[in-house]
């Protein structure tokens, strides 16, 4: 072939791959992308119905309880100003502490529960979910002295 | 002292790097042989000067020198003396400083060995590193001084985080950086053939062992990562599509695509151009993955001290090097002359379809990661992209190149006949279907990925032994012919058709452990069973031990198989002490053909757990072919046929000769 033949079939070749490939991004981004609520975004009735997302706040003190079947807990996850109720029934991360950030995966039910498949806590105990932080600095919540204590106060 | 020490070292270091970003680039453009000559020199005593602060800060953290407020963060007195020597990377400004090391390393060894490469070439090669490693050094100085002292001393440190505190942070980071780093010298071969504004197949031939060498580490310390990701964090999953683990993924399979246009470049001649961009691109997304672990960004498990000032210089940093290089590349690019002829069905063509795929892979990943911050700067709301995406669009594409992969050693230069190929080949096309379709048959429930993941397994290794077996012509000559044919291999050959196997290896590990692994999550009370995959695991309790900086949970479960006991776990729940923090360790057995994961979990009751145990099968395989990997790219570099015609003996690594079937 030609070297400007040549350069062509690279390129429609280069191409129709890219075609492929944005094809296939296109198809997989329906299913691969979940979204980041609070609980106030949950509050305010933002999220789909029976959707999977990411909740993310702060483990609100005094509300994790074990549940009957020692695997499942409950706890309440708090952005300062709404809080949700969680269950999840699996081994909790080592850093899950209450008063901390977490970062929750799973479905809203029936009756305003959310059943988490996967529950996040980050590997530093002044980890805050970095969306959250966000949300919380968005809501004037924010205290830069770590992430153990932006909602102490804060009644839910 | 030795912070003193160490700072004046760093500051000399980027003085020399100054000088060996302008001398021998002057030298050059004026043909000027001394002022050449003078940048192995300078890059040499960069290196030199580099170690020395690297010392310097080891010294601080082994002497723990708690006057330095890096050490006062990252380190503890009771600390074993392993953890504190590798604590020094264990952070931010530390593991710049080990990254600039190897980069003036790698500047220092193109002067070493680079004997045989044209003296103008290689001294715009070395004033580029030059200029990466003062850009680096900069970044060091300015914004992450690793000795910075505290005032008052505080009478101990904080501790390295226990997470770290594993024999896996010696080796992952390291690795990591050759690899990363190595590919700073692929990049500055680019930027200086661009400036001398000609690349011949010369170019291509003192690419290859530089890229192969990068390669072959990237390809190491991502294994080593995700290994250490496996037993250490417990979730028993090997590879999770975190934006860092993408930013290390993407190099290499950019690196990966260059390692094989380069062959072209040197052979035929060809895809010059091409090649070039290949390694501006593969360095740029080293810097991107720098940028985006740094910056925090993007939210991942790795968690260094992010600082919005750091991420500002990186990405300065980034935006000139790839910038530049790729506006340097569109302007000198297009008087590139094209070599040697080829049509589409071809050797030539094949590497040209593991270049596309490779590159293409690569960018779906990039999008994939870097899509979360675009809509969240679009105002789109907060997302996060997870393994589904990144599943559904990687493995259709790289599902035709590992069919790529096995028939193109089967194709000749120039010219092939793939109907040809495919008939030499038809015995591991019958045992590939006949694979997929046992796993069809054998699953009580149909898996597709299964399946398709199998056969490319069977096909990549089948077809890389039937390649062996053909160019040693087993049981087509005489045994003591296909003996002395296989002792007369060039070494490129073996390491080729060794890696091209151990990626079949991996992608059976990948399949296998990902559709078949068996997940069990219970509470188990003293004397309680649980049977997972054929074993049988009774839990025996815990105990509460101390060792060393660590309190213990540690459990006990004696593992049985077919009434016979075969092995005693002791997972373990750990408090680390100075910073009372919790990890977990997996408890694992392996048969090197499947896992046996262990976790203990939080109690419940009067001595009972909470416990998850995973059956992983072939999990093991991931690691091995990624070693095999490795040992393919090593022994391509040892090839001896490439040293041939270079100026003296050296031990530079020869570039590898790509098989002739």
């Amino acid at each position: 072939m030609r070297p400007k033949r040549r350069r062509l079939a690279f390129l429609s070749v280069g191409l129709v791959l890219l075609g492929v490939a944005v094809a296939l991004v296109l198809t997989a981004l329906e299913d691969g992308v979940t979204f980041f609520y609070t609980p106030s975004k949950v509050a305010a009735n933002d999220v789909p119905a029976g959707q999977q997302f990411r909740l993310g706040g702060l483990v609100e003190r005094g509300t994790r309880r074990n549940l009957g079947d020692g695997l499942s807990v409950a706890f309440r996850v708090t952005d300062c100003i709404h809080s949700l109720q969680v269950v999840y029934k699996g081994v909790l991360p080592d850093l899950f502490r209450e008063g901390q950030g977490v970062v929750a995966i799973g479905r809203l039910e029936t009756g305003g529960v959310f059943r988490a498949d996967t529950i996040l806590a980050k590997h530093d105990e002044n980890y805050m979910p970095k969306d959250l932080a966000d949300q919380l600095k968005e809501q004037g919540q924010w205290h830069a002295d770590g992430g153990g204590k932006p909602c102490a106060e804060a009644k839910s | 002292m030795s912070a003193e020490i160490g700072h004046f070292a760093l500051i000399v270091a980027a003085v020399l790097a100054l000088g060996q970003s302008v001398f021998p680039m002057a030298g050059a453009v004026r043909r000027h042989g001394a002022l050449m000559a003078l940048g192995g020199t300078l890059a040499t005593g960069q290196f030199v000067f580099v170690a020395i602060a690297f010392g310097a800060l080891t010294w601080a953290f082994v002497t723990s020198d708690f006057s330095v407020a890096n050490v006062v963060q990252n380190s503890h007195s009771a600390k074993p003396l392993l953890y504190k020597i590798t604590g020094v990377w264990g952070n931010h400004e530390g593991s710049m400083v080990l990254w600039c090391l190897i980069l003036s390393l790698f500047g220092a060894c193109v002067g070493w060995f680079g004997g045989n490469v044209a003296p103008g070439l290689r001294a715009r090669v070395i004033a580029v590193q030059g200029m990466i490693g003062l850009a680096f050094l900069a970044f060091v100085l300015l914004t992450s001084n690793p000795f910075d002292r505290v005032n008052p001393m505080p009478p101990d440190g904080r501790g390295l985080n226990p997470i770290l505190q594993d024999p896996g942070l010696a080796f992952h980071p390291p690795l990591l950086y050759l690899g990363y780093v190595g590919f700073s010298v692929t990049f500055a071969f680019a930027v200086a053939a661009l400036l001398e504004g000609g690349v011949d197949a010369a170019w291509g031939r003192w690419v290859r062992p530089w890229a192969l060498a990068a390669w072959s580490f990237l390809t190491l310390g991502i294994a080593l990562g995700s290994w250490w990701a496996y037993y250490e964090l417990g979730w028993g999953g090997f590879w999770f599509w975190d934006p860092v683990e993408n930013a290390s993924f993407m190099p290499w399979l950019v690196g990966t695509a260059l390692l094989h246009s380069a062959i072209v470049a040197e052979k035929r001649d060809a895809l010059k151009s091409w090649s070039i961009l290949l390694a501006i691109l593969t360095f740029s997304l080293s810097l991107l993955g720098t940028f985006l672990v740094r910056s925090g960004v993007l939210t991942s498990v790795h968690t260094f001290a992010t600082d919005p000032e750091r991420g500002l210089f990186i990405l300065a940093i980034l935006a000139v090097t790839i910038g530049g290089a790729l506006v340097f590349y569109a302007w000198r690019a297009p008087a590139l002359k094209g070599g040697g002829l080829f049509r589409p069905v071809s050797r030539e063509g094949a590497l040209i379809v593991n270049n596309l795929l490779m590159t293409v892979a690569a960018l779906t990943v990039l999008f994939g990661t870097l899509y979360p911050l675009i809509v969240d700067a679009l105002g789109l709301g907060k997302i996060s992209v997870g393994p589904p995406y990144f599943n559904a669009t990687f493995v259709p594409l790289m599902a035709p190149l590992i069919l790529a992969m096995g028939i193109a050693p089967f194709l000749p230069w120039k010219r092939a006949d793939l109907a040809g190929a495919l008939d030499r080949l038809k015995l591991i096309v019958a045992v590939t279907i006949g694979a997929a379709a046992v796993v069809v048959f054998l699953e009580d429930r149909y898996s597709f990925a299964a399946a398709l993941g199998i056969g490319l397994a069977v096909w990549a290794i089948g077809a890389s032994a039937f390649e062996l077996a053909s160019r040693v012509r087993l049981f087509r000559a005489p045994f003591g012919e296909s003996l002395r044919r296989t002792a007369a291999m060039p070494r490129s050959a073996w390491g080729m058709t060794l890696a091209h196997a151990a990626a079949g290896v991996v992608v059976a590990g990948i399949t296998a452990s990902s559709v078949w692994q068996t997940e069990i999550v219970r509470v188990m009370e003293p004397g309680d069973r649980a049977d997972v995959a054929g074993y049988t695991v009774a839990f025996a309790g815990v105990q509460e031990v101390r060792v060393g900086n660590y309190l213990a949970r540690r459990g006990r479960f004696t593992v049985s198989e077919g009434g016979a006991a075969v092995a005693t776990l002791s997972p373990e729940k750990r408090i680390y002490l100075p910073q009372r923090t919790p990890t977990t360790e997996a408890a694992i057995r392996t048969t090197w053909f499947a896992d046996l994961y262990i976790v203990l979990g939080d109690p419940h009751g009067e001595g009972g757990h909470a416990v998850r145990l995973y059956h992983n099968p072939l999990v093991p395989w991931i690691w091995i072919g990624a070693v095999l990997m490795f040992l393919g790219g090593m022994i391509s570099l040892t090839d001896r046929r490439h040293r041939v015609g270079a100026p003296r003996r050296s031990v530079r690594p020869a570039p590898p000769q790509p098989a002739e079937a």
